[in-house]
């Protein structure tokens, strides 16, 4: 499909998403030049003007972005480059000083965080809020939407919500056994390791059937084996024509399955393109990947003497 | 001169110094369940060694039981043949034992000098001597000094920590995690340093969750599954060995 | 050492209906600090409330005993909502401090002369009774045995008490089961996580602050009804003796608080009733009567210590779900 291409009937069934092993990758998302701040052919998300600052340090400073509906973007950038701020904003966790915001055409500024999860925007958090002190099921459950049994008065009348429960647990099993997870539901969830932990923030967010799942840093913590399998459950998840929004660091996550990424620094998003073309960016290159990100570092030419040195004499003066 | 008698064998070669030796440690969080199942690991004078392994295998249990941080309820541990199983880690700070953990590393409310001088508390004598070595190697922490370390992002947070196990002057440093949470050029240049430092002669322990990179700077390797030393061997052997990478590293870095 | 007398008297505090009173107040306090996370310090308050609601609608206003009752619960779920709205969003500290401000300016408002005609300032309010009296279906004469024989009155106020702490027990029993108290175990942990699953965090912890203020008002009433409404029953220190039950029994449990209150009266009466005799005997020669009154409060601050030292879930809590265990 090329850049000029007539715009994407949403109805149209769900994009192939093939194995991890040769992901298909969603083209034509962009229309015209890709740069930062282009138009998307069926934008999900639409960001104007954001700005936040944190007493005299400006987080945010974003003109405009379009999240492309139905597709997979990456949010890479260095620390501190606001991309977590950023997602504070979207969901409503943060008041920007200025700015608007759409989610499927409707205005999200001012609007709290917890009716933007039930708009369908669910997010993730980068130090995993897993419910250490409730079991994974439960964690679970409290993932679904619309369970009347949590009005307080309905909840003193079982036979009002016991169904739909029984009905929540099982998606519940079936997302967990999807997870590997199962074993463990009964657990508490301080019980679980990191990793797995989450694991069960993934698997808690999407049971809620959201349209459009924030990821941040989803594989930060993850078991580098079971990073395929994670990679599978988010190639699913735009299978089932969900949006993925995620922030990730893991480079080669986000050329295997990204179908857009777009690269903030100091606030400002400073390109937009599609993983091959963002990762050859000079730019791009030097504030965030390093030169020598695809190389081994172990040759000792890379080390910096002057630095051993300073560390030496660092050694001598203590012993 | 005295003639060696004919069944006398060559003098052997020294033998490097153990360092650090972990013997058979079982050790756990909560009571009844044990994270560490007879785990070993020894780590010789200026060796880097780095250990890898799945989420839950006790990567940061087995430096923290080190460090005097979890409980280990069986096998001991050694530093220059002494045995400090279960000392406190204050005691182990004054033995020359620095640590540098992933999380809740720096004193969020104290600037970066005063993180630094905390480091140093123990015996503050040298402190401007060592507050300009530390900052020849972190130049980028040397122009903010009064800079309260809340507001530092994760890499340089990471540095402040490195930094304040460094102004021990230590003779052995266990580091949890370096590469947590940051972008990869401040990835690579974090392993950089840890190299750097290794090569002053600190004997370094280096838990990693990103293997690939851990296992190309370090000397030897350990793969840790379900509290147990599973494989060892050099940093490339293991790099290379097809069990390793099946299990581990993910055929996702050959893309 | 009359130890019939003493462990009589002890006896008896197992289904009195000052146990069920406090019993009652800790199970609120149960739902706001044990279940929701919330630190709310002004309990007292609560009571106050309901006491006093009940005493002067009787006698100022003439009110039934059905009307009486409800402006209590009324005047209840204004002061939560007052305490609510401003804290609510704040952290869990500033519930803390403004509950106990809150709490003594109730005291304080109904012990000031300027209102004395309607609460009777310092003296209280008494005379009351007779409309809770007349509701009686008991036929005059005693009831039970032994130590625990009581009037047609004091039974049906015991029935009465116990059957609104069992109601209120079994009520919060099924909801901490359901999906609802699910949220509010969340919250108790995490407020930010159960945001970000699309539940109103703040609507939630203010239904369980009206909830458990509510208890603590009914609590207030069974309280005044035995005795006079009288102000300085409701200083702080009765809030800390329900927290020293609430823990006693187990923060978020429901057998917790009541299991606590009886342990809690039983041991007070019969410590009181020891020392009281110990010191006729000169079994304690350094200590005077009156002073030998006061030990057993002490007693109660070193439990409340050890509690929270060595057992800090209580009897029937459980560790694992206790954000304020380690």
């Amino acid at each position: 499909m090329s850049a000029d291409a007539i715009p994407v009937d949403s109805t149209v069934a769900p994009q192939p998403t093939g194995s991890t092993n040769k992901p298909i990758k969603t083209t034509g998302l962009h229309i015209g030049e890709a740069e930062p701040g282009c138009a998307k052919v069926d934008p999900i998300l639409v960001v104007d003007n954001v700005r936040r600052t944190f007493g005299g340090l400006t987080a945010v400073d974003v003109d405009h972005i379009e999240v492309p509906r139905g597709a997979i973007t990456a949010l890479i950038g260095p620390n501190g480059a606001g991309k977590t701020t950023l997602f504070n904003l979207l969901t409503g966790f943060d008041k920007p000083d200025a700015g608007k915001w759409t989610f499927e055409g409707r205005s999200l500024s001012g609007v709290p965080a917890y009716r933007v999860a039930r708009m369908g925007q669910i997010r993730t958090f980068q130090l995993t809020k897993a419910l250490g002190l409730l079991t994974v099921m439960d964690n679970m459950l409290l993932g679904a939407k619309g369970q009347s049994g949590e009005n307080l008065f309905r909840a003193l009348l079982p036979f009002l919500w016991r169904s739909q429960e029984e009905g929540n647990r099982a998606k519940a099993l079936d997302l967990l056994t999807r997870f590997k997870l199962d074993t463990k539901k009964d657990d508490y969830a301080a019980s679980l390791s990191g990793g797995q932990r989450k694991l069960l923030e993934m698997a808690r967010a999407l049971m809620s059937d959201p349209t459009l799942v924030m990821l941040d840093e989803p594989m930060a913590g993850v078991n580098p084996a079971l990073t395929q399998s994670l990679l599978d459950h988010i190639l699913n998840l735009k299978a089932e024509g969900m949006t993925v929004l995620f922030v990730e660091h893991d480079m080669h996550m986000v050329r295997h399955i990204a179908d857009w990424v777009i690269v903030m620094a100091e606030g400002k998003v400073v390109a937009e393109g599609d993983p091959h073309e963002v990762m050859r960016n000079p730019a791009v290159i030097d504030a965030y990947l390093g030169q020598h990100h695809d190389e081994d570092i172990g040759e000792d030419s890379d080390v910096e003497n002057q630095h051993v040195s300073a560390v030496k004499e660092l050694l001598d003066d203590e012993r | 001169m005295t003639n060696a008698s004919p069944e006398a064998l060559p003098a052997p070669l020294p033998l490097r110094d153990t360092v650090v030796e972990v013997k058979n440690v079982t050790a756990g969080y909560v009571t009844g369940v044990n994270i560490l199942n007879s785990c070993s690991l020894t780590a010789y004078d200026g060796e880097l060694i780095g250990i890898i392994g799945p989420n839950g295998a006790g990567k940061s249990t087995l430096l923290k039981s080190i460090f005097g941080q979890v409980k280990v309820r069986d096998g001991e541990i050694l530093l220059r043949g002494k045995n400090i199983t279960n000392l406190k880690a204050n005691k182990l700070v004054a033995q020359g034992v620095g640590f540098v953990p992933q999380n809740n590393n720096v004193f969020p409310t104290l600037t970066i000098r005063e993180n630094l001088e905390m480091g140093i508390f123990q015996r503050p004598k040298g402190l401007h001597e060592r507050l300009e070595f530390v900052t020849d190697i972190f130049p980028e922490l040397g122009k903010r000094m009064s800079q309260r370390a809340g507001s530092l992002s994760g890499g340089e947070r990471q540095m402040v920590a490195m930094s304040r196990a460094l102004m021990m002057g230590p003779e052995v440093l266990l580091l949890d995690e370096p590469s947590a949470g940051l972008s990869p050029v401040r990835q690579d240049e974090a392993f950089l340093r840890v190299k750097e430092i290794n090569k002053a002669g600190v004997t370094t322990i280096m838990v990693e969750q990103n293997a690939r990179r851990c296992l190309q700077i370090c000397d030897r390797g350990y793969v840790l599954d379900q509290g147990k030393d599973a494989y060892t061997g050099t940093g490339r052997e293991l790099l290379n060995d097809p069990k390793v990478i099946g299990l581990y590293l993910g055929t996702l870095g050959q893309d | 050492m009359d130890w019939g007398a003493i462990f009589g008297n002890a006896a008896v505090e197992l289904i009195s209906p000052t146990t069920a009173a406090y019993a009652l107040a800790a199970l609120g306090l149960a739902v706001h600090f044990g279940y929701t996370g919330l630190l709310n310090f002004g309990q007292a308050g609560f009571m106050a409330l309901g006491a006093y609601g009940y005493a002067i609608s009787i006698l100022t206003f003439g009110f039934p005993v059905w009307g009486a009752f409800l402006v209590g619960v009324g005047a209840s779920v204004v002061f939560a909502l007052i305490l609510g709205v401003p804290t609510l969003r704040l952290r869990a500290d500033y519930l803390a401090i403004v509950t106990i401000a809150a709490a003594e300016i109730v005291r304080l408002l109904f012990t000031t002369n300027t209102f004395s005609a309607v609460t009777g300032s310092a003296n209280g309010l008494s005379g009351y009774k007779n409309e809770f009296a007349a509701l009686n279906p008991l036929a005059e004469g005693s009831y039970g045995f032994g130590p625990f024989e009581n009037n047609a009155y004091d039974t049906w106020l015991r029935i009465v008490a116990w059957s609104i702490v069992i109601l209120a027990a079994l009520l919060v029993w099924q909801i901490m089961r359901s999906p609802w108290g699910r949220v509010i175990k969340g919250i108790r942990e995490d407020e930010d996580a159960v945001r970000a699953l699309g539940k109103n965090v703040y609507a939630y912890k203010m239904q369980s602050l009206i909830l458990g203020g509510v208890f603590g008002t009914i609590a207030g009433m069974i309280f005044a009804l035995p005795r006079a409404v009288v102000p300085s029953n409701y200083q702080t220190t009765l809030t800390f003796f329900i927290y020293a039950i609430l823990l006693l029994g187990g923060a978020a449990t429901v057998l917790g608080p009541i299991i606590g209150s009886m342990i809690f009266w039983v041991l007070l009466s019969f410590f009181s009733g020891f020392v009281a005799r110990a010191v006729e005997a000169g079994w304690l020669p350094f200590m005077t009567s009156v002073q030998g009154g006061q030990l057993r409060f002490i007693l109660v601050g070193v439990a409340i210590m050890l509690i929270v030292i060595f057992r800090p879930q209580g009897i029937f809590g459980n560790k694992k779900e206790l954000s304020f265990v380690r």
